[in-house]
This record gives structure tokens, sequence and C-alpha cells, in this order.
């Protein structure tokens, strides 16, 4: 998928850039919506839900299938995991943390597509902006990670009770003299915040850059249709950079979810601990 | 003409912000995961029946410390490609 064969034709490869990086939006303001990313992330969570939910339907105890085998492998490796980090009871943590990881992978790898692809698919739909990756946009990686804040809010009220997470708030780290109180709290919403704020900046900022450097490769078999010397080597750089981007992609996506799950799990059991 | 000077200053100062950004948080990036790779593979050559344990932590590690420098480089590739400073001459 070269940039000579986008339908709109750009002008130049900032524009064609720049038109990649519109969402399809609705509204205006504040109440604008990117219909893309609210499409493509329920589209794969529903996905999600569908790959484990038609398992349990089929699951045997006897021997398994090629999709039941891989299926548990997945749930194993994230219940070991859990298990390692988390030592209370899991069986909230476990499935949200699965979610989660498998959630984030599908949304990850829709970078894998062909680039150009997407938005021609949206294109018969009389659409012009399809970016397709979900954890692209800010607004997806900070929904789940706001979520997550939720989530370590409920363990720590669940571990201490709301007395002992308030008292925790304004005596830890330095003590419990009265003077401290200001200091320790302050510390504790920073703290706090940080965490979302890490864990969406991660992942946002790994596959933006991801993606754009898919665009940056995409660009240099731009001109591959006037068949000169130079478009036939930027054309065979384009396949060749963007096979090895491809492969070293899929460590990527797999690693940010894998670390976007891990970090959540470490966060709740940091939330159950009493100081 | 005198927009158009200011124009060219703004992008002058943004590539060479980007050079930095990237080279920069490159710099940092790279001798972080040299360091915790040295690290490893002494651990390994020590004692390789930690060598499961240990890859899946060097590869959150790492994950972790490429994190920042990608950041960085989206907001480059950001100010490289819809630079907000530059929208103000409209």
């Amino acid at each position: 998928m070269s940039a000579a064969e986008h339908a709109a034709g750009p002008a130049n490869s900032t524009e064609y850039i720049t038109h990649h990086l519109t969402h399809y939006t609705v509204g205006q303001g504040f109440w604008s919506f990117h219909v893309d990313t609210i499409f493509m992330s329920v589209l794969l969570g529903l996905v999600t839900i569908a790959m484990f939910y038609s398992v349990s339907r089929k699951a045997t105890a006897g021997v398994p299938g090629k999709w039941q085998a891989f299926v548990e492998m997945v749930v194993e490796f994230i219940d070991t995991t859990v298990k390692e980090v988390f030592h209370l009871d899991r069986s909230f943590l476990a499935p949200l943390a699965l979610l989660i990881f498998v959630w984030v992978f599908l949304m990850n790898a829709m970078d894998l597509l062909p680039l150009d692809l997407p938005g021609k698919v949206a294109g018969l739909f009389g659409i012009h902006y399809w970016r397709v990756v979900p954890t692209a946009d800010v607004n997806t990686t900070f929904a789940m990670s706001l979520t997550v804040l939720v989530v370590i809010l409920y363990f720590s009220f669940k571990a201490k009770g709301a007395g002992g997470y308030v008292h925790e708030l304004f005596t830890a780290p330095f003590g419990a003299n009265p003077l401290l109180w200001l200091p320790n709290f302050l510390l504790n919403v920073v703290e706090l915040l940080s965490k979302p704020v890490s864990l969406a900046m991660r992942l946002f900022g790994n596959m933006y850059a991801g993606e754009l450097v898919f665009m940056l490769i995409a660009l240099l078999g731009a001109g591959f249709f006037s068949f000169t010397v130079g478009s036939t080597v930027g054309m065979v750089g384009q396949v060749a950079m963007g096979a090895a981007w491809a492969i070293f992609h899929i460590l990527i996506i797999t690693l940010q979810a894998f670390i976007f799950m891990v970090l959540t799990v470490v966060y709740s059991a940091m939330a159950t601990e009493h100081h | 003409m005198e927009n158009l000077a200011l124009i060219a200053q703004v992008q002058g100062y943004t590539a060479i912000a980007l050079g930095l950004i990237i080279g920069l948080g490159a710099i940092g990036a790279c001798i972080g995961i040299g360091i915790m790779g040295s690290k490893f593979l002494e651990a390994a050559a020590r004692q390789p029946e930690l060598i499961p344990t240990l890859q899946g932590r060097m590869f959150l590690l790492a994950g972790l410390i490429d994190a920042a420098f990608l950041i960085g480089v989206a907001l480059a590739m950001f100010f490289a490609f819809a630079n907000p400073l530059l929208a103000r001459f409209g």
C-alpha cells in the first residue's frame, strides 16, 4: 500500500501524513467524538469477548482443539503472572488483567494492517478519515488508565477501609505529626495521579510513534509509478523497512499490552499493602 | 514578508528541538537498555537456571525504559507534522 495508490491523491508528504492523523470526528469542541476510535475499540472488545465465550461454550475436558489450547495458554499465562504479584483473592483482578491484555493487544495489532487499507474500506462507505488504531488515540488510553485508577482506589478502600485509607493518605510516608499531614497528602495525591498518566502516555506514545514510522516508511515508495531508478530504490526500501519495522512492532505491541496489564496488577497489589 | 521570516525562524527552532528530543532521548534509552542487557547476560552466565524468570522481567523493563523515549519521538513527530506553534501564524 504505497502513498501513490491513495484514492484522494495527496499533494505532498505532509498532507498525506496529516490526512492519516485525522480522526473521523462527530460533534464540536468538548462534545466531539472520535467515531473511528469508539467503533474500533468496541468492535475489538466484542471480538475479545466472543473469542473467550465461544471457547467456554465448547470447552472439553478431553483432548482440546487447537483454539481451546491456545486460549488455555493465554489464560494460564495471565493467571500465573497475576498470582506472582497479587497474593489476595484474584477472582476479580485476574479476569480484568486477561481482558486488558487481550483487548489492548488486539487494539495495538491494528497497527499491523496495511496503512491505507482501513481508509480505503471506510472510503467505500463515504468516510474520508479512518484511524484504525484505537490505542494511538490519547482518549482511549486515558479512558483505560482512569478505569485502572478506579480499580486501584477500590482495592485501597477494600483492603484498608475508608478510615484506614484516609489515615494512610495523611500519615504515610513521613509520619503522623499534624505538621506533616499536608505534605503527606500532597505527595500521595501526586503518586496516585502519576500512575494513570504514565500508563496512558506510555501506551499512547508507543502506538502513535509506531504508526507514524509506518507512515514515513510508506512515503518512501510514494513516487513508484514514475518508474525511475530513484523511485524503484524507494519502493524496495519501503518493502524492506516496512517488513523490518512490522516484525519489530510485533514485539512492541505485545510488550506494551503486557506492561499495561502487569502494571495494573502491580498497582492493585501496592494498593492492598499496609504501610 | 516579515511573517515569512517569523515562520522560518519557528521552523528552524522546531527542527533543532526535534533533534534534541529524539537524540537525547535515544542516548538515555540506549544507555539504560545497554546496562540492563549487560547485567542480564552476567546474571544469565552465573545462574542459567534463572533465565526464564529474568527474561520476562528484562522485557518488561525494556518496555518501560523504551517508553519515555518513544513518547518523546511521538511528541517530536507531532511537532514535525502538525506544529501547533506554527498554527498561530495561520
